[in-house]
């Protein structure tokens, strides 16, 4: 059985299943960072003391991730723009390089994490750190979920191209939702954890 | 609606795309730049209730852009603007939780721990 409203929107929602589909998972993820942060602001509020973030963390490589993030978007909405344009070819191109930007700014992490753990300071070195390593953890693997089905849709799941372009279309839109979510945390994450 | 019906409805989007494309690039642009200015206030290394309320203030604008113009939440539907609006309602009391619950900036009141202390003592 076809699933239904995949290209055509219902009418009582005036949406496809897909769009609503996902704003309620980012409605989720909303949440789920919120506590977090949430988390954040009692601890820091409880410390008697707390470190500037400049002071622990390497801000430039922050600053050069965060523009990392920020051009990924920028792809990405070409990407979805290039398949409403009917140009394949182009939706390929933007898509990779999205791929390659969350790549890019998971190496940089990778280095971030690595200096920490070489000096010793993992998660349980204080609390500004425990928070640091659970917010931008929990970051990252939404960075790499994102890139594993943004590169299912640049590799296998383009086939669907062939067959229906409108519902592949609507497909990387939704996926696009997700990624951009993801730079709007790191948005936020990024002056909280590296800048106050 | 059938396919091709869909099929039309995405070409005469398509019309509209290269506006679209162009507003990107402006936002992109203002991202930068807002990224930019974030950086070189924390520089400056005000106080923390001023460097918040910055920080805050543009990370906010920089996230408004992308919601608004990557998400193109200026242009949705109603129902998703329903959701968030419940979402944003419940996510200002998960942040306010924590603000609320404490006095005068401080978790502990400075007073506190001292009597706690002689309690203590006592037994």
């Amino acid at each position: 059985m076809d699933i239904p409203y995949t290209v055509e929107v219902r009418r009582d929602t005036g949406l496809n299943n897909g769009k609503i589909g996902i704003w309620l998972f980012l409605a989720s993820e909303v949440m789920l960072f919120g506590a977090l942060f949430a988390s954040y602001i009692l601890i820091r509020t409880g410390s008697p003391s707390w470190p500037r973030g400049s002071e622990m963390l390497d801000v430039p490589l922050a600053t050069f991730n965060t523009i990392v993030l920020i051009s990924s978007s920028v792809t990405m909405v070409m990407a979805w723009a290039s398949l409403m344009r009917r140009q394949f070819g182009k939706f390929r191109l933007y898509m990779g390089a999205t791929i390659l930007f969350g790549a890019v700014f998971l190496v940089v992490k990778y280095f971030e994490y690595s200096h920490h753990f070489a000096i010793g300071e993992g998660p349980s070195h204080n609390n500004f750190l425990a928070i640091y390593f659970t917010l931008t953890g929990l970051h990252m693997l939404h960075v790499f979920g994102g890139m594993v089905v943004n590169a299912y849709f640049w590799g296998p799941g383009a086939k669907l191209y062939q067959t229906n372009p409108v519902w592949f279309t609507n497909r990387v839109e939704h996926s696009g939702l997700f990624w951009h979510f993801v730079d709007l945390v790191w948005i936020f994450l990024f002056p909280t954890l590296y800048l106050l | 609606m059938s396919d091709h019906a869909a099929d039309h409805s995405a070409d005469d989007h398509a019309v509209d795309i290269d506006k679209h494309v162009r507003v990107y690039i402006t936002v992109f642009v203002a991202l930068m730049v807002l990224t930019i200015i974030t950086v070189a206030i924390s520089y400056l290394h005000l106080s923390v209730l001023p460097a918040v309320t910055i920080a805050l203030f543009v990370a906010i604008v920089k996230g408004s852009l992308v919601a608004g113009y990557f998400m193109h939440l200026v242009s949705e539907k109603k129902l998703i603007y329903a959701v968030l609006a419940l979402t944003v309602a419940f996510f200002v009391v998960l942040l306010a939780l924590p603000v609320l619950t404490h006095e005068n900036g401080f978790w502990i009141p400075e007073a506190a721990a001292p009597a706690a202390h002689t309690d203590a003592e006592h037994k």
